[in-house]
């Protein structure tokens, strides 16, 4: 690996991250890649900023404060307290003053402000609010792909402010002027053309599932399945698509296979839903959102499932949990046609969705599944709570059944866990440093250093209880981790899924 | 009348007019624009009973800030506290007779001013003393701590140094209470006092000060986490449905 042109920030003695003084501009250099004519046009955005960009810009600011109460809200109710200005990972470790979600509020809020509010259109300079120039894109551009949209600032913001929902605004008035971000919106194009985020087509799919399928029998001896759009299958797996052939997470992908065979479980994977991920989250548009999640919907009519259970993935789950039953009627409680089509071919005694988690504990605490725990011995296991997972989504019936649950899974699996410190994980738990859009390598420098917390908080229990594995239940934080751990000095073995560890010590009959 | 009663009874009711009328305008606002997504902060209360008591926390001990940061804490909760019980002492000067409790709270609501005072000062002395928040600090942030010190200063000057003729203070009160118009005390610490006080009260709704109706308005801290039990649609989001199927 050629070394990186950037400065890797240093670990610290303890799990506890520094709060750096400010140093304006230390990321101005950063940018995303732009997205280009074809997943632009393919989204119904223009793909370059023609004359009336100021037009377009002000217009889809205005809708979307029509639209949406918290982006209207929030833009209104901040004092500028100050308590969100240390929380984001990405501040501490960039010490950009833009990266504290209120500076990033403000890029837009000044904009505002100007144009919206009396004070601002009056007297600008005594409110901080601020003409709309080719600047203020550019600015917006930078510093909007610097955020995950983990919500951290949320928590502790005394009034809610949720820097994501301001973020996700932001990418939408940008996509809408014609200043898009390739990453994510190629992989928009992707899954509804091919049904999933890396474009893998059905044919590979089969061919990637069979071999899979062979792996584990000469491995275990015995005969797992993996099952692709079987009509009349009970239950229905949405998973990332990176648990296909990514490593670590297809070792994931084993796991639940092999749960569902130990269960006796029918159950099916489908092509035209083979992605659990929804980017449409990232951009903060409504509509592709829905299009992108109406693909589950459209499977699980077709293949006549009666649940539908999600895979380790973060922001998925956050779209799976809270938005499936108002995107697409997935879920109970809805009283229209719509809704009802589904519901009534659902099994009512389950949730739907259903986290592969919650499946997989529920048939522990049945004691429906055996294990050698002794099989994870040799690993020392800690837990990264996923901001979706952990800010945005539950599992189980208690708040917090989040934190819990994959937690108690790993406690049945193995023997040595030991807990990060307790201001780094639950609902404060540190963003791997790459959702939210940001798992490209042109943020590398962004993605490596937006580590650093987290990587802080697992040196601390790697030298104190010898940790050598980081258990996780995202796509994007297993592959960011795989990606930046090595700059900070670690092996990137040490990452994997929650059902790495169940798939390892399960004990399976024929 | 002297022309300066007539001023002060003109900005009191345009103030009264511009803080109601804004403030109820602001509500309305917020209450019809939808929230299109369930998005409460978790873990979060799974019913709207468990949502009233994590509100009722937020807005009465500021529980996220005490989470995020002890000294903005403790100088928020002073003022914020503080200035509660000397709005209560105040309401004196409206009602008559007075109620028991209103009599009793009036030396605490005297006192409190120093702690509201501290509070301001507090908050605004970390605007200068912690780079970060020296750096998202706008002018405006400023003149609005000053402009609550002045009036909290200007209060305290006439109840703990030159005392104002409060009973003719409260006949001007009630007097525009009761378009039975009363002469105002020409006090210079009290026109100030008041002057500042109409200042705040107009530029209210136009300002950050929103953030006291617009808490109970934050879908991260009001909503219910039930999306799998309960189908949440906005009506665009409905329209959108219908069109698109």
């Amino acid at each position: 690996m050629a070394g990186p042109e950037f400065e890797v920030p240093k670990l610290a003695d303890s799990s506890y991250t520094d709060v750096p003084k400010i140093n304006p501009g230390s990321m101005a250099h950063i940018k995303a890649f732009v997205a280009g004519q074809g997943p632009q046009e393919f989204l119904g955005y223009p793909w370059t900023m023609a004359d009336d960009w100021k037009e377009r810009v002000l217009d889809r600011m205005g809708e979307v404060l029509k639209k949406y109460r918290s982006v209207r809200l929030f833009m209104d109710i901040c004092v500028h307290c100050g308590a969100c200005t240390d929380k984001c990972h990405y501040f501490l470790g960039t010490a950009d003053p833009n990266n504290m979600p209120v500076a990033r509020q403000e890029l837009m809020r000044k904009v505002y402000r100007r144009y919206f509010t009396l004070p601002g259109k009056v007297v600008p300079w005594l409110v901080g609010a601020e003409d709309l120039t080719k600047d203020t894109m550019d600015q917006w551009f930078n510093y909007f792909h610097q955020c995950s949209e983990c919500r951290r600032c949320s928590v502790y913001c005394p009034y809610g402010i949720d820097t994501a929902e301001i973020t996700m605004a932001g990418r939408e008035i940008l996509n809408y002027a014609g200043y898009g971000q390739k990453y994510s919106n190629e992989i928009l194009g992707k899954v509804q053309k091919i049904g999933n985020n890396l474009g893998l087509p059905g044919p590979a799919l089969i061919d990637t599932l069979e071999g899979l399928e062979e792996d584990i029998e000469a491995d275990t001896g015995v005969a797992v399945k993996m099952p692709l759009d079987v009509k009349g299958a009970e239950i229905l797996l949405v998973t990332p698509s990176a648990d296909f052939f990514s490593e670590p997470h297809v070792e994931s992908l084993i796991g639940y296979a092999k749960v569902f065979h130990a269960a006796g479980a029918s159950w099916t994977l489908s092509s035209h839903a083979s992605e659990a991920g929804n980017f449409g989250l990232f951009n903060g548009n409504y509509e592709t959102m829905r299009t992108v999640a109406m693909r589950i919907r459209d499977a699980a009519l077709e293949l006549g499932v009666k649940r539908i259970i999600v895979g380790e993935c973060g922001h998925a789950w956050r779209v799976a949990y809270a938005y499936w039953n108002t995107l697409t009627g997935l879920g109970w409680g809805g009283n229209d046609p719509f809704s009802i089509e589904l519901q009534s071919q659902l099994d009512p005694r389950y949730k739907q969705p259903t986290h592969i988690c919650e499946y997989t504990w529920d048939l522990i605490e049945k004691g429906v599944l055996k294990f050698d725990k002794s099989l994870n011995d040799h690993r020392v296991i800690t837990y990264h709570d996923s901001c979706n997972v952990a800010r945005a989504s539950r599992m189980g019936d208690e708040p917090g059944g989040q934190f819990t649950i994959p937690r108690n899974i790993i406690k049945a699996v193995a023997n040595n866990f030991h807990d990060m410190a307790a201001e780094t994980i639950g609902e404060s738990t540190f963003c791997c440093g790459g959702g939210g859009g940001v798992l490209t390598d042109d943020l590398i420098e962004v993605r490596v250093k937006g580590a650093l917390p987290r990587m802080n908080a697992y040196n601390a229990v790697s030298k104190e209880h010898g940790v050598n594995f980081l258990a996780l239940i995202c796509a994007i934080c297993k592959a960011q981790f795989n990606k930046v751990v090595p700059f900070y000095g670690f092996d990137m073995s040490m990452v994997g899924g929650v059902h790495q560890l169940v798939g390892t010590a399960i004990k399976l009959e024929d | 009348m002297s022309s300066l009663t007539v001023f002060y009874i003109g900005l009191f009711y345009f103030a009264t007019i511009v803080l109601v009328g804004g403030v109820a305008f602001r509500i309305y606002e917020y209450w019809k624009t939808p929230a299109p997504l369930v998005i409460p902060t978790t873990p979060a209360p799974t019913t709207r009973i468990g949502v009233s008591f994590r509100m009722f926390r937020e807005v009465t001990l500021f529980e996220s800030l005490f989470k995020s940061n002890k000294w903005t804490w403790i100088f928020g909760y002073v003022f914020h506290v503080s200035l509660a019980l000397v709005l209560v002492r105040h309401v004196r000067y409206f009602v008559d007779p007075l109620c028991e409790p209103l009599v009793f709270i009036q030396p605490f609501g005297r006192y409190a001013s120093f702690f509201m005072v501290l509070g301001l000062a507090g908050l605004w002395a970390r605007r200068f003393l912690v780079d970060r928040v020296r750096y998202i600090s706008t002018p405006s942030d400023h003149l609005m701590l000053a402009l609550l010190i002045a009036i909290g200063l200007s209060g305290m000057e006439m109840s703990f140094v030159s005392h104002t003729d409060i009973v003719d203070l409260k006949g001007f009160v009630r007097g525009m209470m009761t378009f039975n118009f009363q002469p105002l005390p020409n006090d210079t610490s009290l026109l100030v006092h008041l002057f500042l006080v109409a200042l705040l009260m107009i530029i209210f709704p136009i300002s950050k000060l929103l953030h006291v109706p617009g808490v109970f308005f934050s879908p991260t801290r009001n909503m219910v986490d039930n999306p799998r039990d309960k189908r949440h649609i906005a009506p665009w989001a409905a329209a959108l449905e219908r069109k698109n199927g």
